[in-house]
């Protein structure tokens, strides 16, 4: 049923898909979503929250860390945005022996900041 | 196939980290001398006695102009005041250690067959003053860290020399009970102190430059600037413990005393350098 449901999503043209969705109130969505980044990338800097740069070299953050990679052309290093989110969410899970916190498994962060963070790193 | 490299690849990490319980302390020891000076080839052995220091250039330039009026002074003639001043019984600390307390830091921490145990310095003076009938000294700074600082001070130049005793089967328990600590991971950020201190140790975490665990015993106890003050090696224990949201442990409880034993004899041939000055 899944693969027939996916089949079926993926044999409507992106730019139709897309088109349905974004006709109803363009600019709203879209200021929706730059708002949603702006928080992740607050959150995402935030040293009682992300600390994201205390490890990562990211985007304009100050002093960032050099524990582990640069952020950048996220979106050619995950498949998707829930993949990536699945990889903050829990790191060791692809790692076992990885350095970085499982930051949805131990509720360092909430699953709303989560989607936020996600959405912001993907966007990079 | 991927799964498979992934195992390998860790197998290789928990290899390189000296994981596998099974080898002993001379093994580990090599295994981590070898570790160190493959990732720092230009640093001396002995000088891994300076931390961070030994690894950053522009940190160890501010760091020598610190050391040329060290914070840490205050709290030797401290120390040497609180040293030599009688217990209520007439007796002072000299008469609970060989050569009266004098140059002797290199024998801590060591293992006590007849208690069971690991006795840190830091437990030794506390045992001191309960056999002369005082009250144990509170926390991991103050007066503690102040005469630990005055018998370090006696000790410098001599070398890390922590043995394990074969002959004791419950000696080597406490080692590996100390090294399962330290490989541990820990608290909600779920770092063990390896991650830090081994295959990241010369990375910056923001803007702090991680030191590495080989060396890192040996300038203890330390005036912190952080602190405004001198601290043992609980105290430091206590807030690496703390900073990865981590319950910490009880000033010489015995998970810190064994811990103490596996990471300083790690250190075993690196000349003792305390009290150190570090950020």
């Amino acid at each position: 049923m899944r693969r027939v449901t996916r089949s079926l999503l993926l044999a409507v043209p992106p730019a139709l898909l897309a088109g349905a969705l974004f006709a109803a109130a363009p600019t709203a969505l879209a200021a929706d979503e730059a708002e949603v980044k702006k928080e992740g990338k607050e959150i995402a800097f935030n040293r009682r929250k992300g600390n994201c740069l205390a490890c990562h070299a990211i985007d304009d953050g100050e002093s960032p860390g050099t524990i582990g990679p640069p952020l950048f052309s996220m979106q050619q290093r995950f498949k998707s945005q829930a993949d990536l989110r699945a990889q903050i969410w829990d790191a060791t899970k692809r790692n076992p022996e990885t350095t970085m916190p499982p930051f949805g498994r131990h509720g360092i962060l909430s699953e709303s900041d989560l989607d936020k963070v996600a959405a912001y790193i993907w966007s990079l | 196939m991927k799964k498979l490299l992934i195992t390998a690849a860790a197998a290789m990490l928990l290899g390189g980290l000296g994981v596998a319980v099974q080898a002993g302390p001379q093994e580990d020891l090599k295994e981590y001398r070898a570790f160190f000076t493959k990732k720092f080839p230009n640093v001396k052995m002995a000088d891994f006695a300076d931390g961070a220091y030994a690894i950053d250039e522009q940190l160890r330039a501010n760091w020598l102009q610190i050391e040329e009026f060290p914070p840490y002074e205050p709290y030797i003639a401290e120390g040497e005041e609180l040293f030599n001043k009688p217990f209520k019984n007439g007796k002072t600390y000299a008469s609970c250690f060989p050569n009266k307390g004098i140059g002797i830091a290199d024998r801590y921490p060591h293992w006590d067959k007849k208690k069971g145990q690991v006795v840190t310095l830091e437990s030794a003076i506390q045992d001191c003053r309960k056999a002369n009938g005082e009250e144990p000294l509170k926390g991991s700074s103050g007066p503690i860290a102040s005469i630990e600082a005055y018998m370090a001070f006696t000790s410098r130049g001599k070398k890390t020399n922590v043995v394990v005793p074969m002959d004791d089967p419950k000696a080597l328990e406490a080692y590996n009970k100390g090294k399962e600590f330290y490989f541990t991971r820990r608290g909600q950020l779920n770092f063990s102190c390896a991650h830090c201190h081994f295959g990241n140790s010369g990375m910056l975490l923001r803007t702090e430059r991680l030191s590495p665990a080989l060396g890192q015993t040996t300038h203890f106890p330390k005036y912190r600037s952080k602190w405004g003050a001198m601290g043992t090696l609980n105290r430091r224990f206590k807030g690496c413990n703390r900073q990865v949201r981590a319950s910490p442990f009880k000033d010489q409880s015995e998970e810190y005393r064994n811990l103490e034993f596996f990471l300083t004899h790690m250190s075993n041939g690196i000349p003792l350098n305390g009290p150190g000055a570090r950020k």
